[in-house]
């Protein structure tokens, strides 16, 4: 199983990560906002995460590490 | 577990100051990607334009320099020419580099200096809040074209890279796009091509980057990537226009 590590606090919320995911697994945490004011993209389905890391390369602002 | 994907050494692990869903952080990583894989940060120097990207100099770790607007080649040609052995890049806009700064462009691809240019494109001024460039597509809405651009007054979108490729100078002229997955691996393939070319000494390469600008083009980020991918490569399709080396080797 792969593990996904946000930066949390560098996030914007844009959405692309989410679009990108082919399996579904991430989402945008509409009820929280980080320290920039944005509600950030967090894992919502961590089962189904096949580390193919296309979110981390449609990132704008690279906050994601993916392990493998 | 292994780390199969993290942000590279050459970025600077700090906030971009870029809009939510500006594809300028991921063309900065692949840039930034480049530099780490070939081993080159130390002895990077880059230039930074005016536009959106005038702050890149906080956000690439190897040595940086502010060029006046439009001025990049002409100051990268400048250290290329005092410092041969450091490798020197420009990372510019396309109101920097196709506006003001065409000449700059033209004649450094003319005299094939040997140096790597990345030219962002998103047919829109971004910094200044959304006017027409030279690269805004026909009929394209923005601030000074409320209508649509008419190409019978304002003339018509500049393809640099059509441009350039008719030059006997330039070594590699290419057009690449980061509106999905697959493009942002292929555009990372030619960034990293155009940084060895400089290594190899061949010469004058040129990447553009076919971007997006969600919010002076008024869509959500997704919709962006989307009108890139079914009204700009139309007009602006993706592929190698020169590449010298690889045409000798063909015969």
């Amino acid at each position: 199983m792969a593990k996904l590590t946000f930066q949390t606090d560098l996030c914007k919320g844009c959405g692309l990560c989410v679009n990108a995911c082919p399996k579904g697994c991430l989402t945008i945490a509409a009820d929280t906002i980080n320290k920039k004011g944005y509600s950030p993209a967090v894992m919502a389905q961590p089962d189904k995460c096949i580390g193919c890391a296309f979110c981390a390369t449609m990132c704008p602002d690279c906050i994601i590490t993916v392990e493998k | 577990m292994a780390v199969v994907f993290e942000k590279p050494k050459s970025l600077a692990n700090v906030p971009l100051h870029y809009c939510p869903g500006c594809p300028h952080g991921i063309i900065h990583r692949l840039v930034a990607e480049a530099l780490d894989e070939l081993g080159i940060e130390g002895k990077a120097i880059g230039v930074a334009p005016v536009g959106c990207a005038v702050m890149a100099y906080d956000y690439f770790n190897c040595d940086m320099i502010e060029a006046a607007h439009g001025r990049a080649p002409a100051v990268a040609t400048g250290i290329k020419r005092c410092r041969p052995e450091n490798i020197v890049f420009t990372y510019q806009g396309d109101g920097d580099l196709a506006s003001i700064g065409m000449a700059e462009t033209v004649h450094s691809a003319a005299r094939n200096e040997n140096i790597t240019v990345i030219f962002v494109n998103n047919a829109i001024y971004g910094m200044t809040g959304g006017q027409m460039a030279p690269t805004s597509l026909p009929g394209q809405v923005t601030q000074t074209s409320p209508y649509g651009r008419d190409v019978n007054h304002c003339g018509w979108p500049i393809k640099v890279c059509e441009m350039l490729a008719t030059l006997e100078g330039p070594e590699y002229i290419t057009r690449v796009a980061v509106n999905n997955v697959k493009n942002v691996n292929k555009a990372k393939k030619a960034i990293k091509k155009a940084f060895q070319n400089q290594m190899d000494g061949k010469g004058f390469s040129l990447v553009e980057v076919v971007s997006a600008c969600p919010t002076n083009w008024g869509m959500t980020p997704q919709q962006a990537l989307e009108w890139v991918e079914s009204d700009m490569l139309p007009y602006y399709p993706i592929g190698v226009y020169k590449d010298r080396s690889a045409a000798k080797e063909e015969g």
